[in-house]
């Protein structure tokens, strides 16, 4: 059992609800008629779209392209027919579109010729590197960061990878489900990665609670002749414990600057998702087209994880959980803390989907929120040491500044404030207003330097060229006012003219 | 299909500010038992009058700034306030001490500063500092305590009494009431009298007052009971009751004779009651935790310092009042480290 190494400030042990699912066996998701693969990631830019209308494609084939490590490619889940570009709901930011390469599934069946790279032992890391932005690798925990963007960069050495394992959200079960099926690939992803980085050392962690999956990825480590450089280490669960900032604090009791990365601190984060990722990449030459998903709550019929195509609907993965039940009330992307409330269930699945929740709960009652009684409920609860009742005030007297000078933008909205806040008072939308409104600032703030540079380049100028004519003006009255200057001047003036002659004579 | 809505966390709501504070006041049962026992029915009188005048205050106060009644009156901070002021009065001080009380509390402190959760002062506090001021002779009216030579007064005589100012014509004051043994000990110790001889005075009993320490007991049961229920926190009643015996303790094993015993301190008057239930007040304390610890300090420093040299019966509510000035200042000066910023 793991005795906490090191704690972080604050946090919530919530119920686990993990078990909802994980009682069904892990199954293949079918494909659905018709995959929507989103072009753009969540970050990053997106590549060229290199399928056209009535293309066909087989499975694996990239349909866009990938110019630098922050584009990250999409490819067919499956072998089908492009329809064409098409705009399907996204979950962030919430009501929103997205653009999608739409496919009709069941063409002729066919597969891309695999590209592995069997000897990445031996391979410089900078060509791992390219070859798992090839294979359209990206953070799986959620965040879709490009994998590439994340191994290398302007930072010194990377002495350590640490495998993020512990999903401390409730009810999530995909990484569980995934360390469980396939601890093998999830260490050998990991090797590819630490490898890929220049990492000597893996950590990877999971939570307490599953010390029977720590066992099995013991044992897979050892197999792997790889025992020596592999740490499995059991976290307790404490949300967010599964945070990258947080996780990194627990492990080494280090923390990561508030203006810095993980990689300032020699190390570099992955989910073991993006491990199984690379391990499909590098030994199978699959790119990532798939991933397990947790469909679970009291509004699913059969609650269970689906390893399910990127781009299918989430509506076609309730469907395959056995439906809605009649209890379904809120469908939540993601865990019940950090989630986006769906509106609808047309939204596409992404590499970073990781749950889809139904709760039988309607949403609080906005007319019921009473006033913050200051209890410091939250100030117990925040992971990052904020004041959030000062922030509240203050963003709430639209004193943005001051909200900054509180540390905002140190929020990672990880929702403990508002779930212990005994007045209800929806924290986390408070400040993702305020990030928000700080942001368009900053971009105005931005926006007047610049017109105010160019406004004062352009007085410079201005006065340069006038005070150029006034000196170009004064030499010439001092030329004509020295002795003979006019003569001069009108003799220069019959030659310059005589020269011109000249040629055409 | 479609869905509402709405911002992360998506959980089930934890208690709400109403459950807190009807826990608050369960927790003040055994005191007022204990309390009733020792001083008759006047307690129960002055509670529901407390009541009644809190909630009516607020109720106008609600209607005057257009704010809900409904949700505001269920939130049960006004009903905290009530008892916990009772809880301070004499048991037969006459209605009318218990309506200005009141009307300080909830109309002055709480919603011309804005309502709940923007008052800077606690409002029981602000009530019974105003009443102490202006009615200083029904403030220091104290009953003796129930003893083999005394018993309260019955719930007739107390109403009488608390309706129409006067005790009935049987009843004298005199006969009624007692000094307080914290007076007992300000007004002996500055007449050159040895705490030896102070306590001979019936009214003291084993730790502080006769039937002051079992109140005190009773507060002490219901705030652990709070602390564990995780309402309040440990910080203020931990500060309070540390900074009392800390600073009682040397003064009194070097001088036993001049000072009160740290125990006798911390079990008379409403020194316990303020450690767990009024300097525990979330809106007008700090925030932080290193704050709480500060805050509960300075509660129990300035409450021993007025016990020793002020002129009132107890320190407490000044204390906390003044605490309460520098609660912008503490918070300000206590904020946690945020991560990954600099040691």
């Amino acid at each position: 059992m793991g005795a906490r190494p090191h704690a972080f400030p604050g946090g919530l042990a919530l119920p686990h609800h993990k078990q909802v699912s994980l009682d069904a066996p892990l199954r293949r998701c079918p494909l659905p008629d018709r995959v929507f693969v989103p072009v753009g990631q969540h970050q990053g830019e997106s590549g060229q779209v290199l399928v056209e209308t009535g293309q066909p494609v087989i499975a694996g084939q990239a349909l866009t392209a990938s110019e630098g490590d922050f584009e990250v490619p999409a490819h067919a889940p499956c072998a089908g027919t492009v329809v064409g570009l098409t705009r399907r709901p996204a979950s962030h930011p919430p009501g929103s579109l997205r653009r999608c390469v739409e496919i009709r599934t069941g063409a002729e069946p066919g597969a891309a010729a695999p590209r592995r790279l069997k000897n990445w032992h031996q391979a410089p890391p900078s060509m791992i590197v390219d070859h798992l932005r090839q294979m359209g690798l990206a953070g799986m925990g959620g965040a879709v960061f490009p994998t590439a963007a994340k191994l290398r960069g302007p930072w010194p050495e990377i002495h350590t990878l640490i495998l993020n394992g512990a999903e401390c959200e409730p009810w999530i079960a995909c990484d569980e489900s995934l360390m469980r099926a396939r601890p093998s690939d999830v260490v050998a992803g990991g090797l590819i990665l630490a490898a890929a980085a220049g990492a000597g050392r893996i950590i990877l962690a999971v939570e307490d609670p599953m010390d029977e999956t720590a066992e099995a990825l013991r044992q897979a480590a050892r197999e792997l002749g790889a025992a020596g450089s592999i740490e499995v280490v059991t976290v307790p669960a404490v949300y967010p414990e599964g945070g990258e900032r947080q996780l990194i604090q627990t492990l080494t009791g280090l923390e990561v600057p508030h203006d810095g990365l993980p990689q300032d601190l020699g190390l570099v984060c992955h989910n073991v998702a993006t491990a199984a990722a690379a391990f499909d990449a590098a030994e199978r030459g699959r790119p990532l087209t798939e991933r397990i998903v947790t469909v679970t709550g009291p509004g699913v019929a059969q609650p269970c994880n689906l390893v399910a195509p990127v781009g299918a609907p989430a509506a076609w993965l309730i469907e395959q959980a056995g439906g809605y039940t009649e209890q379904a009330c809120r469908l939540i992307l993601g865990g019940p803390m950090s989630g986006t409330a769906l509106e609808t269930d047309e939204v596409i699945m992404t590499k970073g989907s990781n749950c889809l929740l139904v709760l039988d709960t309607p949403p609080p009652d906005p007319n019921s929120v009473l006033p913050c009684i200051n209890c410091g409920a939250c100030v117990e609860a925040c992971p990052a040491s904020l004041m959030p009742q000062l922030l509240l005030r203050a963003i709430d007297g639209a004193r943005y500044q001051q909200a900054r000078d509180l540390a905002l933008f140190d929020c990672i909205e990880c929702g403990c404030c508002a779930q212990v806040c005994p007045s209800h008072i929806p924290l986390v939308d408070y400040y993702r207003h305020a990030k928000g409104e700080l942001r368009l600032r900053d971009l105005d703030q931005r926006r007047a330097a610049l017109a105010r540079r160019r406004h004062e380049a352009r007085q410079e100028r201005l006065a340069r060229e006038q005070a150029e004519r006034e000196a170009r003006r004064r030499a010439r009255a001092e030329r004509l006012r020295q002795k003979g200057g006019a003569e001069n001047e009108i003799q220069a003036a019959i030659a310059r003219a005589r020269n011109k002659k000249k040629p055409a004579e | 299909m479609r869905f509402p809505v709405n911002g992360a966390p998506h959980l089930p709501p934890k208690p709400r500010v109403n459950r807190l504070m009807g826990q608050v006041v369960l927790a003040l049962l055994p005191a007022i038992a204990a309390h009733w026992w020792f001083f008759g029915w006047g307690i129960a009188i002055q509670i529901a009058l407390a009541c009644l005048f809190a909630l009516g205050f607020e109720w106008g106060m609600l209607r005057l700034r257009q704010r809900r009644p409904r949700l505001f009156l269920t939130d049960g901070s006004a009903l905290v306030t009530a008892v916990l002021f009772a809880l301070c009065l004499p048991p037969l001080s006459p209605w009318w001490v218990s309506a200005t009380g009141m009307l300080f509390a909830i109309v002055v402190a709480k919603h011309l500063y804005g309502g709940l959760g923007y008052n800077l002062f606690n409002p029981a506090m602000v009530g019974l500092a105003a009443v102490i001021i202006a009615f200083p002779t029904e403030l220091s009216q104290w009953l003796t305590p129930r003893g083999p030579a005394s018993a309260p007064p019955g719930l007739t005589e107390s109403l009488l009494t608390v309706f129409s100012g006067v005790p009935p014509e049987r009843l004298a004051w005199e006969a009624l009431t007692s000094a307080t043994p914290l007076e007992l000990v300000r007004t002996g110790l500055q007449d050159q009298l040895l705490m030896s001889e102070i306590r001979t005075h019936p009214v003291f009993g084993t730790l502080g007052g006769r039937g002051w320490d079992w109140i005190g007991l009773a507060t002490l049961l219901g705030g652990l009971w709070l602390v564990w229920q995780r309402v309040i926190g440990w910080h203020v009643p931990a500060a309070v009751i540390l900074t009392t015996l800390l600073v009682t303790l040397p003064l009194w094993l070097i001088a036993p004779d001049l000072h009160a015993s740290p125990l006798s301190q911390l079990f008379s008057g409403g020194l316990l009651l303020c450690a767990f239930f009024i300097a525990t007040d979330p809106v007008s304390g700090s925030a932080t935790p290193r704050g709480k610890l500060l805050f509960g300090a300075g509660v129990a420093i300035l409450t021993l310092a007025i016990r020793r040299w002020g002129g009132f019966p107890d320190g407490v509510a000044f204390a906390v009042l003044l605490m309460n000035m520098l609660v912008p200042l503490i918070d300000r000066y206590t904020r946690p480290r945020v991560y990954g910023y600099a040691r």
